[in-house]
């Protein structure tokens, strides 16, 4: 009764207050708008520095190349090859441009080139699927026909003809995503596990110390050659590309110690009052690790997974080069070695795009880990 | 026989330094029914006598018997309310609760824990924050949360270490009283761990001071013999609880007075002087 007349009370107070509140909250929605307009103002100032800063460089850059090269000339071949290599440099040329850092502008129009390459290579796959249409038509009713044979195994199965062209560049980048998800997948499946476990006991705890320890610093490089030689012998008499296995594993492995050492922390270091909670409330083992141990180390799980996403975002272009696997990291090492006049353009293109993926990455993993845990982080 | 007896109980810490006596030779006994408060300065050894009491520490030498039987770890039968509420910050008050009575009556089903929850929950007026998680309520309130979540278990007794030592003057005031009005309903065996002579006067039948720590003994009982209910507001007229208060005030003080003249021992300083002094 006592709370049906307060309550009734509140909700009366409320309607006189009405308009009062409304005009206080469009008040405060205003403020919050010119407090974010001005956050996004302070954004755009910021990257219109430093593009400009970018531009100048580049062009400081620039010049200081050209005018080697016209001195150049002037000196081996006398002033009408100067005046040649000046007049080719001014003409913008490609053939004989100085090979330097990139403007924003060149590398702006790198990526435009790469959009449209996208759209060539697209129209290229469809023109290549038509044509091939008839022939692998041809060999699925072979297949179809010979089914029976094929299963006993005294006819072999033909390959439908597929596209062998070019990947586009969002292909590459594609791979390169999945490289990185399967990678941290596996760190996940590998590391929370293994971190709980050793959070859990002090003797484990110490006797994994010294692998931790050791394996911790070992460089992706490294990694790359140890998964290589174990998979190269698993893989031995099997011809298909174990690119991609290869470098999501290393991959993987290199980023995982992050989230192993967090969680194992963030286990050990459970506050003693939840876990005297557990003791009293008398929670079986099962129960005290789910329902207070795991609950109260996710903020710490989680960044270890954030920092272990971005460890093997950062990896994969020394991993994906060496593996050969087709993604932003093989990408940037056959650009860097095309030498063309748009490759270092390019390969800037590559590092922001890498740059901006990884950003939405760990915003992800934020958005995720604000809606698991019970305290909210502000990401950095 | 005594509901809960401790028969001359020690509790060392093992320390790289050296061993401290925390505890030495505590003799305890509460009848059931009974509701006793222990006094004594911070740092004198209250929360270790708590939690040797439910079980979290094992004494050692000495013995613990609750119902005649040694403690042997913790069990539902000993509710404990911690000193800093303890709560899970991840669930809410509702399911902080739950998880308790899940515990204490496992072969129950949901229906009957939730409206079990629901009633303790509803005891200590916090069913409009039932949704609520512990971060979003007041200091008052989540002490209300955690002596819920004791009771939800129906313990044969509660242990209360310090419960109202972080809230202020008011709230402390309306949560004694709860804490009485529930204790009064089905009287249960208390035991209330406190710094404040006022509080144990107020509530409880027998006060016992702990002799502060290293070494920490109790000294000499008070029996409080204030007929309930007590008129906080009269009590401060009451003749008896005068007497009793400035008894309880003159011991602690001169325990007080004991440790400060103990820590005068003078200290016999090395003869140094700096090496290359020049005058």
């Amino acid at each position: 009764m006592g709370q049906d007349i307060t309550l009734k009370e509140k909700s009366q107070r409320t309607s006189i207050l009405k308009p009062v509140i409304s005009k206080i909250t469009t008040v405060f929605k205003q403020e919050k708008m010119f407090e974010s307009l001005k956050k996004l103002g302070i954004t755009v100032l910021s990257i219109t520095l430093f593009i400009g800063l970018w531009h100048l460089g580049s062009k400081a850059l620039y010049n200081k190349e050209a005018n080697f090269t016209i001195a150049k000339a002037l000196e081996d071949q006398g002033q009408a090859a100067a005046d040649a290599v000046q007049a080719c440099i001014a003409s913008g040329d490609s053939s004989c441009q100085p090979n330097t850092l990139p403007s924003p502008s060149q590398v702006w129009t790198s990526l435009l080139a790469l959009i449209d390459d996208y759209y060539i290579i697209k129209q290229d796959k469809i023109d290549d699927a038509i044509e091939n249409a008839p022939l692998n038509a041809e060999i699925r009713q072979f297949n179809i026909d010979n089914a029976a044979q094929i299963a006993a195994g005294d006819i072999e199965a033909r390959q439908e003809i597929e596209y062998t062209g070019r990947s586009s560049f969002l292909d590459i980048v594609v791979t390169s995503i999945k490289t990185v998800f399967a990678g941290f997948l596996l760190a996940l499946f590998i590391a929370v596990p293994i971190g709980i476990i050793i959070g859990l006991s002090p003797s484990l705890r110490n006797a994994f110390n010294w692998f931790i320890q050791i394996f911790k610093p070992v460089s992706p490089v490294v990694w790359y050659l140890l998964v290589f030689m174990i998979v190269k012998t698993l893989y031995i008499g099997n011809s298909s590309d174990n690119s991609f296995v290869i470098s999501f594993i290393s991959v993987g492995l290199c980023a995982m110690w992050a989230t192993l050492v967090n969680t194992a922390m963030g286990v050990a270091s459970v506050d003693q009052d939840y876990i005297n909670v557990a003791k009293v409330l008398k929670l079986g083992t099962f129960q005290k690790i789910f329902k207070v141990i795991l609950p109260s180390s996710l903020p710490l799980i989680f960044t270890g997974l954030r920092i272990t996403l971005s460890v093997a975002w950062m990896v994969l272009i020394a991993i994906e080069l060496l593996a050969q696997s087709k993604g932003l990291g093989l990408f940037v090492w056959e650009e860097f070695n095309n030498g063309a006049n748009d490759s270092n353009a390019k390969i800037l293109v590559a590092m922001f795009v890498i740059g901006i993926i990884g950003f939405l990455l760990d915003r992800l993993m934020l958005t995720v880990q604000n809606a698991v845990s019970f305290n909210k982080v502000e990401g950095v | 026989m005594a509901y809960l007896e401790l028969n001359n109980v020690c509790k060392t810490y093992d320390t790289d330094v050296d061993n401290t006596e925390v505890l030495s030779n505590i003799n305890l006994s509460i009848e059931e029914g009974e509701f006793v408060a222990i006094v004594g300065f911070t740092g004198s050894g209250k929360t270790t006598l708590v939690n040797l009491i439910n079980g979290l520490l094992k004494p050692t030498s000495g013995e613990v018997l609750f119902k005649g039987v040694p403690v042997q770890g913790t069990s539902h039968e000993r509710g404990v309310v911690f000193q800093n509420y303890s709560l899970l910050p991840w669930l809410s008050v509702g399911q902080n609760v739950l998880m308790a009575v899940k515990e204490a009556f496992p072969n129950r089903g949901k229906a009957v824990w939730k409206r079990k929850a629901a009633h303790y929950i509803d005891m200590v007026g916090l069913t409009p924050a039932i949704n609520k998680l512990p971060k979003e309520l007041s200091g008052g309130m989540r002490q209300r949360v955690a002596v819920a979540r004791a009771l939800s278990m129906k313990p044969d007794m509660i242990i209360m270490d310090e419960p109202l030592g972080a809230l202020d003057a008011l709230t402390r005031g309306t949560l004694q009283d709860q804490i009485l009005n529930i204790w009064g309903k089905d009287k249960r065996t208390a035991l209330l761990i406190t710094n404040d002579v006022d509080e144990g006067i107020y509530m409880a039948d027998r006060i016992i001071p702990l002799r502060p720590g290293p070494n920490a003994t109790l000294g000499p009982e008070f029996k409080i013999e204030i007929e309930r209910p007590r008129d906080k507001t009269a009590l401060n007229d009451n003749p008896t609880f005068k007497k009793i208060r400035n008894e309880i005030i003159e011991y602690l003080m001169d325990i007080g007075d004991e440790r400060k003249s103990v820590s005068l021992t003078e200290y016999i300083l090395p003869d140094v002087s700096p090496k290359h002094y020049v005058a």
